[in-house]
């Protein structure tokens, strides 16, 4: 199965303060809350391949945690997995 | 359904090595800092966003004074790169009539919470819509007084929890709540009226267009303008800070009304398909 | 503008205008409606604004925000609307932001309002008593003058006799000396620069979270030091060699003065002591003004209030006596019995007989 990431995101997960909003803000889905913590002690997400590069995480973040790229040719990822950033 | 499982983690601690054009930034170029102690989920710091970008898309970073109420958002001016004056609770459209009166030319704004709009304030907010004074006032409405612990203010709806309400707040008992937007576009100095939130992506766009419109109604010199944002208070309302924007939702807006009421001075049914936008279906 | 005739309210807001006032705001209220009217008529002819606003809690809002861009702005009203500006005031003050607020009272019983402060925290307001018009329009230029040099509000105590009372007078522009650009003022050109502004009151600062309101307002309290180590203004007649100095403010000085003269012309040792700044109070040259004498009477419109300073001037080295006391007509608003030279000599005469005893 192949997916395919038109974008990606920068997450300053430091100043995540677990509130969650991003996750269902996605719409492709592709976020998801860590099982590691921050240094404050805190879930913060992650990014799984998928994403459009929509922005929605973005606006949603209260405490400003992202950062959004389109790429110039998106990335497919094969069913054996592709990272984005090697 | 995707098994998540399967798919791998992706690195988003740098920007990508692949060829890519960044489309959105940390935070908007008027913006100092990120750094703030708001609760995890509140919609104040998102708010601010819209506001931001607003004054900067307009190109008015230079000519632009803020003035600020008393709330849980005081606490965010230091990240606010805008000329500032800090009022009292309930008085910022009084401060911000008389530096419009001296700075013409300059876009006026007030940020202010319900509790000090809506309560302290509420003379102040119907007396300068009334006078026409071209000013934007911006109200963060989350139903409660947030820096003081989450207490009831005027704009509480009914049924809703709050430290002075527990059981929910009761008509008989406590009175019904106040619809400010409504109030403020019945008023013959208001040129522009509207009712935004932020629970989610789509809501945050449209609200960013009404302080687009509210700003510009304000440089036309078109009388009043005025925006009010519902944001999410999860530790206010008693919630996890997940079920902030759902709350809101069902909650908030079906009392006060999403849209706008009122553009060029003439008055609007609020579109009844903004008025309970659905929240985009999970595929979890 | 050479010497006309002209109410007292006429010739502050002629004096405001000419010392350069753009904006004015207040609620109606005797005595102070009619420095209202006045600003509202000669305002909008000098490129300034004056807006009736819906309380005094937003007439003193509306000159805040007028005054934080650098205009030269003021308010009014009388101890009642004064009583609910006090939040503001003490906000205004402890901002930094120059202001001038005039309160045509109901007599002298705001003296504690005025020099006390009814607002919140540690702050002082400088406070101008004149005795008449034509030193009214010397004040009212000093009261901006003071204002912007300081960074700090300026309250001009006038009264009903003031504001109504007719007198020629001449409305010559005073110069007070050079002022610092206003550098601090709110016009919006530093947004987006990393360097914008924040007019507040607590220490609020851009580009970092935290305040420390501790260290803000101890530098305020030295400044206030400074302020009245400097400013104190007093006049006084006949006090070199006086046997009983009184000590009076505002419109019912002028009543003392004529007095004062009219014993002096018979003989009588007695002087007039009268502070031109209620706040800071000019207790040194009081003390200095009264060592020689046998009393010091302190005549007041009220129940007793200005001589809580002259008390904590004197330090007991002279007995202080009230010749004062509330006098006020039917109305409250401050015409009362006391305004009256014969009724004042008639106290006078009372102290120098029980001095003398």
């Amino acid at each position: 199965m192949s997916v395919v990431s038109r974008g990606t995101v920068r997450i300053a997960t430091e100043r995540c303060k677990g509130c969650e909003l991003c996750i269902p803000a996605c719409k492709p889905n592709v976020l998801r809350m860590s099982t590691r913590r921050n240094e404050q002690g805190l879930a913060y997400p992650e990014l799984l391949p998928g994403c459009t590069g929509c922005n929605a995480c973005l606006l949603v973040c209260p405490d400003f945690c992202f950062e959004v790229y389109q790429f110039d040719e998106p990335i497919i990822h094969d069913g054996v997995v592709k990272e984005a950033n090697p | 359904m995707s098994d998540q499982s399967d798919l791998q983690v992706l690195e988003t601690t740098n920007p990508p090595s692949q060829p890519a054009r960044q489309t959105g930034e940390f935070h908007p170029g008027l913006q100092l800092t990120t750094d703030h102690d708001l609760c995890p989920g509140c919609g104040e710091p998102i708010a601010l966003r819209i506001l931001l970008e607003c004054i900067e898309e307009l190109g008015l970073a230079e000519r632009s004074i803020g003035v600020i109420g008393i709330g849980c958002y005081t606490a965010l001016t230091s990240m606010i790169d805008v000329d500032l004056i800090q009022a009292l609770h309930g008085r910022a459209p009084s401060v911000a009539t008389g530096a419009k009166r001296m700075q013409p030319n300059n876009l006026l704004f007030t940020l202010q919470g319900d509790g000090d709009m809506v309560n302290e304030g509420l003379q102040e907010v119907l007396h300068t819509a009334a006078r026409g004074e071209r000013v934007t006032c911006i109200l963060l409405n989350n139903g409660v007084f947030g820096e003081t612990g989450g207490h009831m203010t005027a704009t509480t709806v009914l049924g809703q929890r709050t430290k002075n309400t527990i059981e929910g707040r009761d008509a008989d008992y406590h009175g019904h709540p106040i619809l400010i937007t409504d109030l403020i576009a019945q008023l013959g100095g208001t040129g522009f009226a509207a009712r935004g939130s932020v629970h989610d992506a789509a809501a945050i766009g449209r609200t960013r267009r009404h302080v687009m419109r509210a700003f510009e109604n304000q440089m036309r010199g078109d009388g009043f303008s005025f925006v009010e944002i519902l944001t999410m208070c999860p530790t206010g309302w008693f919630i996890p800070t997940a079920e902030g924007p759902d709350y809101l939702n069902d909650v908030m807006a079906p009392v006060h009304r999403l849209g706008e009421l009122k553009a060029g001075g003439i008055l609007m049914d609020a579109d009844p398909n903004e008025a309970l936008p659905g929240r985009a279906e999970s595929t979890s | 503008m050479s010497r006309r005739l002209m109410e007292g309210s006429e010739a502050i807001a002629h004096a405001a205008i000419a010392a350069n006032c753009r904006f004015f705001a207040g609620y109606p209220m005797t005595p102070f409606t009619e420095l209202l009217e006045s600003f509202a008529k000669l305002l909008p002819t000098h490129d300034g604004v004056c807006i009736n606003a819906e309380s005094e809690i937003e007439a003193i809002g509306m000159a805040w925000g007028a005054a934080a861009t650098g205009a030269r702005a003021a308010t009014g009203s009388t101890g009642q609307g004064l009583a609910l500006m006090q939040e503001s005031l003490s906000e205004i003050s402890r901002a930094s932001v120059p202001l001038v607020i005039f309160n045509m009272a109901r007599g002298q019983g705001d003296y504690y309002q005025a020099t006390r402060g009814g607002g919140h925290g540690d702050y002082r307001l400088m406070v101008l008593a004149p005795v008449d018009a034509e030193e009214a329009v010397e004040l009212t230029q000093l009261a901006f003058h003071l204002a912007d040099q300081w960074r700090h509000p300026v309250l001009v105590y006038g009264d009903y006799l003031l504001a109504h009372t007719s007198q020629a007078v001449e409305i010559t522009p005073s110069k007070f000396g050079e002022l610092p650009d206003k550098d601090w003022a709110v016009d919006g050109s530093l947004g987006g620069t990393g360097r914008s502004r924040n007019v507040n009151s607590i220490g609020m600062r851009k580009g970092e979270k935290g305040i420390d309101p501790e260290a803000f307002w101890g530098e305020l309290q030295e400044k206030t030091e400074r302020i009245a180590a400097t400013e104190a203004r007093f006049e006084a007649e006949g006090c070199e060699d006086a046997e009983i100095v009184i000590v009076a403010f505002g419109t019912l000085a002028r009543f003392a003065r004529y007095v004062v003269r009219e014993l002096r012309a018979e003989g009588v040792r007695v002087g007039l002591f009268r502070p031109i700044t209620l706040w800071p109070f000019p207790s040194e040259a009081l003390a200095a003004a009264t060592t020689g004498a046998r009393r010091v009477a302190v005549l007041e419109q009220n129940a007793g209030q200005m001589i809580d300073d002259v008390r904590l001037s004197i330090l007991g080295r002279v007995p202080v006596v009230s010749i004062g006391g509330i006098s006020t007509d039917a109305a409250g608003f401050g015409i009362g019995p006391l305004l009256d030279a014969k009724v004042i000599r008639g106290r006078v005469e009372g102290v120098l007989k029980e001095a003398a005893a």
